[in-house]
């Protein structure tokens, strides 16, 4: 370690330069000693040295000590990104009674060393970016953090078991919770399963008791059939704007007799049943199944004659005792202030009919596993029988795995559900059958509690397991045994042979994928994505449910992939992490707010209309603009848009980003 | 929009119906076709496996040609209807703009030749040009013979579509589908349209060449298929030209007409036998087009 003091004329700044080791992570790529050794020479640098890691206990005393002995009144830090250990040496000068502003990172990990394997060229742009943030700090001025209370109502969007999950944490610890859902219920897909793995349970036993404990709780305000609109503020003051669309019943009054479908004209289903996957067919009226919570029935605009053509008799309003039905219903918007948001809003199965090797839709008795689930299911279109298309019941079934995952055609990574519910149907099928069942797949992947005794399991009830990737299905007999079946073709990779598996039906084990929505979404909520489109966590292991916006927080599979332990698992997650901040009672908010210099406004009211937090007023009386610092989120577009430069921005002052730009200009 | 049409060795010759028929049909389409001037071999027959140098650098000699015949206008259109031709030309097209090495060697030898490639091309096949440049109505208002009650098998083969894709599935395949139903004839369920014809195996190993074109043939025949039609001069060549030599090997008589898309297409619009070049088949359509046309003949 080596520290030099070079005496500076009173009144000029201080500047220590502490230039971080991170173990290898910076000095294999970095050379640390020149790096110091330039800092050195840069002016107002009093201190400039280098230690393994700076983030430590040893290497945060050093920045204090300099600064409790005189030595230095302002901090660069070369080391991670802001991100990790910005707030780190913000506490550490806060403990030496220094400003904490009076502080700036340059990033040579994330920004350097880890993104080049070229040590010269690492050494350099290290450089750089320390004399850019030796010439910025020069400028800084100490700034106060600034509180703000925060609102203890949360929102939760999407009301799968992940959001259900969520939202009964956050009320059960006495917080007001808004649960929001697109679709006539709640239940999501779990809704729609018959058991669940490894434990066989029912899936509806185990969710409606909370489907129902939702609708009960005093806490809990649900809005189905209802979307988010518009989202406005910040960590623990959202604003929010809920869509409610009219169900043209009215909720307060159905008491879910179905009444009022029985009596509707078409005596028959007309249209796809969403809740059964299109395997039936529903009314223009109805309930989607005899547990959807609410229970309250639903009229669907565009197959209802009424609404589409005012032309009907309408023997659902005479049905109803309780004048229930409303057809004048129109689009309701709630208005809600929110300290916390957790996006529950799941993710859709795979289309199938996208690999045209594999049939679906071509031929008859191809299934998708979402649909096999609803046959099984004892509530479902069938009554819980697994037939085919003829009435009979499947002699084989062949059970095709990573449909639509683990190939870069298609989704490139696992779908970590398709085994085990794979396997799970295959016991199903078996056991409401007796039918032979063949499972194709690349490889088994069974990690979790109880899911490989499972397998082992269907392994002894002598299901057949072919490890190999299903490379066509189709109805081409080549011999008598595979005339009117469906013959699987697949090479197994274990005899390293070609196989042709005549079945009777096929089973398509199709993956998860994000919503297609999933853009709007992440607009609405100021999220980001991964570029699959799964909502991006702000860290991968150590903030799995928070994002880069502040206050809003991830839970279940819009974050990728996940089976039900793990989904409610990241609920209780979400709920926590949102009950933290809600608790907690206030926010600190960053002094990077704009500010007036009032000499140079010409009153020309060009940022009034861009501030999307209505910071900006105007002072009639002396014609200029005026900011609310405490509503300034410092987002600076209206620092950009002013033309006379009479906004600034703390932190990001025209001075401050010039200098910053100079200092790596009069470096190269 | 105009054409320039790439010919290739076998519409030259083996495949000379393919062009007589593509030609003729193009033409009462009112699509202009130019024949690219000076054209040599795609690249696409030995070279490839001996010098892909070679192979690139005889497509890239293709693709200047074109861009110079091609003027001022913007890219040049070049309408390839050999599959074979049609992945060569694809293929260099492909490497010259993703491989800047390759490119570079290429250049100087355009150069020596006192030519210039600048990426001024795209190359279609004329399934992608029927379906994708016109509209369906172009095609139906010109049938005069409705392909009613035939039943039609189409294959496609491998090249069109593996391993690009660019203008149709890479397994089940649908333009040409599409343009036999234009024409009022029937598609039959025929999972092997893609599948391996035999390909130059016919000429080599001689026994695995055969057995794979039997096998296409005769599930075609089992699924009472009147008609194959194909879009590549070898599948056509492999699956017409052996049958009476399968039926030998295989004792199960085996008469199928194989012909190509376009001169079915020509015979819909009602243009003559000797235009689309349906006097050199070895297996006569006649019967199946008369079963189309169940006895009324519209045109002579």
């Amino acid at each position: 370690m080596s520290t030099v003091n070079i005496p500076s004329p009173n009144g000029q700044p201080k500047i220590g330069v502490y230039v971080c080791h991170c173990g290898i992570n910076i000095a294999g790529r970095v050379d640390v000693k020149e790096t110091v050794a330039f800092a050195k020479t840069l002016p107002n640098v009093t201190v400039a040295t280098e230690y393994k890691f700076m983030c430590s206990d040893p290497g945060q005393e050093m920045i204090q000590k300099d600064l409790r002995d005189g030595k230095i009144d302002r901090v660069v830090v070369a080391s991670c990104s802001p991100l990790m250990h910005e707030p780190t040496f913000r506490r550490a000068m806060i403990a030496a009674d220094a400003n904490p502003f009076l502080f700036q990172m340059a990033n040579i990990r994330e920004h350097v060393s880890w993104v080049t394997l070229d040590k010269n060229a690492a050494t350099e742009k290290a450089k750089a970016l320390i004399a850019a943030a030796v010439k910025r700090i020069v400028l800084h001025r100490p700034l106060e953090k600034t509180r703000v209370p925060v609102t203890s109502d949360v929102l939760v969007v999407g009301g799968g078991i992940a959001g259900i999950h969520a939202a009964l944490t956050l009320a059960e610890a006495g917080r007001k919770v808004y649960l929001v859902e697109k679709e006539p219920t709640i239940g999501g897909h779990m809704a729609k399963f018959d058991k669940t793995f490894p434990t066989l349970d029912c899936s509806a036993c185990i969710l409606t008791p909370k489907m129902s404990a939702v609708r009960a709780h005093p806490n809990i305000i649900l809005w189905t059939y209802s979307e988010v609109a518009e989202v406005e503020g910040f960590v623990g003051n959202f604003k929010v704007k809920v869509k409610r669309k009219p169900r043209y019943i009215k909720e307060d009054l159905c008491v879910g007799c179905y009444e009022c479908v029985e009596a509707c004209v078409f005596k028959k289903g007309i249209t796809k049943d969403e809740f059964n996957v299109g395997l039936s067919k529903r009314r223009p009226i109805y309930i989607p199944f005899p547990q959807a919570t609410p229970l309250v029935a639903v009229i669907d605009p565009e197959t209802c004659v009424q609404i589409k053509r005012n032309k009907c008799k309408k023997p659902c309003v005479d049905a109803c005792e309780r004048d229930a039905i409303d057809f004048d219903q129109k689009v309701e918007i709630k208005e809600i202030d929110v300290g916390a948001i957790i996006l529950a809003t799941g993710f859709k199965t795979f289309d199938a009919s996208r690999i045209s090797r594999y049939g679906y839709g071509k031929y008859p008795n191809i299934y998708t596993s979402l649909e096999v689930e609803r046959m099984v299911n004892a509530a479902g279109p069938t009554g819980g029988e697994v037939h085919l298309q003829n009435g009979e019941k499947p002699k084989t079934v062949g059970i095709v795995h990573c449909v639509g995952s683990r190939d870069s055609k298609t989704n490139a990574y696992c779908s970590r559900v398709c085994c085990m519910y794979s396997l799970k149907l295959a016991h199903l099928i078996k056991e409401r059958t007796e039918a032979e069942v063949y499972n194709f797949y690349i490889d088994m992947r069974t990690p979790g509690k109880g899911y490989e005794e499972f397998y082992e399991k269907l392994l002894k009830e002598n299901v057949h397991f072919i490890r190999g990737r299903v490379a066509e299905i189709s109805d081409w007999a080549t011999i008598p045994e595979e005339e009117g079946k469906l013959v699987i073709r697949a090479e197994d990779t274990l005899i390293g042979a070609v196989r042709r598996i005549p079945v009777d039906m096929v089973v398509l084990s199709v993956g998860m994928e994000p919503h297609e929505n999933v853009d709007e979404v992440r607009r609405l909520f100021n999220v980001s994505c991964s570029h699959e489109g799964w909502f991006l966590e702000r860290h991968p292991k150590l903030a799995p449910v928070s994002t880069f916006t502040d206050g809003v927080f991830l839970a279940g599979a819009c974050q990728g992939p996940k089976d039900i332990p793990d989904s409610v698992a990241q609920a209780g997650a979400a709920a926590a992490e949102a009950l933290a901040l809600i608790d907690r009672g206030y926010v600190e908010l960053e002094p990077n707010t704009a500010y007036l210099q009032e000499e140079f406004c010409s009153g020309c009211k060009t940022c009034l209309g861009l501030c999307p937090y209505g910071a900006i007023s105007f002072n009639d009386e002396k014609n200029i603009s005026s900011v609310n610092g405490a509503l300034c989120k410092g987002c600076g577009t209206c620092v950009a848009a002013c033309p006379s430069g009479a906004l600034q921005q703390n932190l990001f002052t025209d001075e401050q980003i010039l200098h910053e730009i100079e200092g790596v200009i009069s470096y190269v | 929009m105009s054409y320039i049409y790439y010919p290739g060795c076998s519409l030259k010759s083996t495949g000379r119906a393919y062009e007589d028929s593509l030609l003729a049909v193009f033409e009462a389409l009112d699509i202009p076709l130019q024949e690219l001037e000076d054209w040599n071999c795609c690249g696409a027959t030995a070279y490839m496996s001996i010098s892909e140098l070679k192979a690139f650098a005889l497509s890239a000699r293709n693709f200047a040609l074109a861009e110079r015949q091609n003027g001022e206008n913007d890219f040049a259109e070049m309408v390839v209807p050999c599959a074979a031709c049609y992945l060569g030309l694809n293929k260099a097209h492909r490497y010259l703009a993703e491989h800047p090495e390759l490119r570079e060697t290429i250049d100087r030898a355009l150069e020596a030749g006192g030519l210039k490639y600048n990426d001024k091309i795209h190359v279609r096949h004329p399934l992608d040009v029927l379906i994708n440049d016109l509209t369906p109505d172009k095609i139906t208002g010109l049938v005069k013979r409705p392909l009613e009650g035939l039943k039609v098998a189409c294959y496609y083969g491998c090249q069109l579509v593996r391993p690009y894709s660019d203008f149709d599935d890479q397994h089940d395949p649908q333009t040409m589908d599409k343009i036999v139903k234009m024409l009022g004839g029937e598609v039959v369920n025929w999972p092997l349209k893609t599948r391996c014809c035999g390909g130059s195996l016919t000429g080599i190993v001689q026994d695995v060449g055969l057995r794979l074109s039997y096998i296409l043939l005769a599930e075609a025949r089992k699924r009472g298929c009147d008609l194959i039609v194909t879009a590549c001069p070898l599948c056509q060549f492999n699956l017409e030209c052996y049958q009476s030599r399968i039926s030998g090997i295989y004792g199960h008589k085996i008469k199928i007409p194989v012909i190509y898309f376009t001169q079915l297409m020509g015979h819909a619009f009602g243009l003559s036998d000797e235009m689309l070049g349906l006097k050199r088949v070895f297996v006569s359509p006649a019967r199946a087009f008369s079963k189309a046309e169940g006895g009324q003949h519209v045109h002579g």
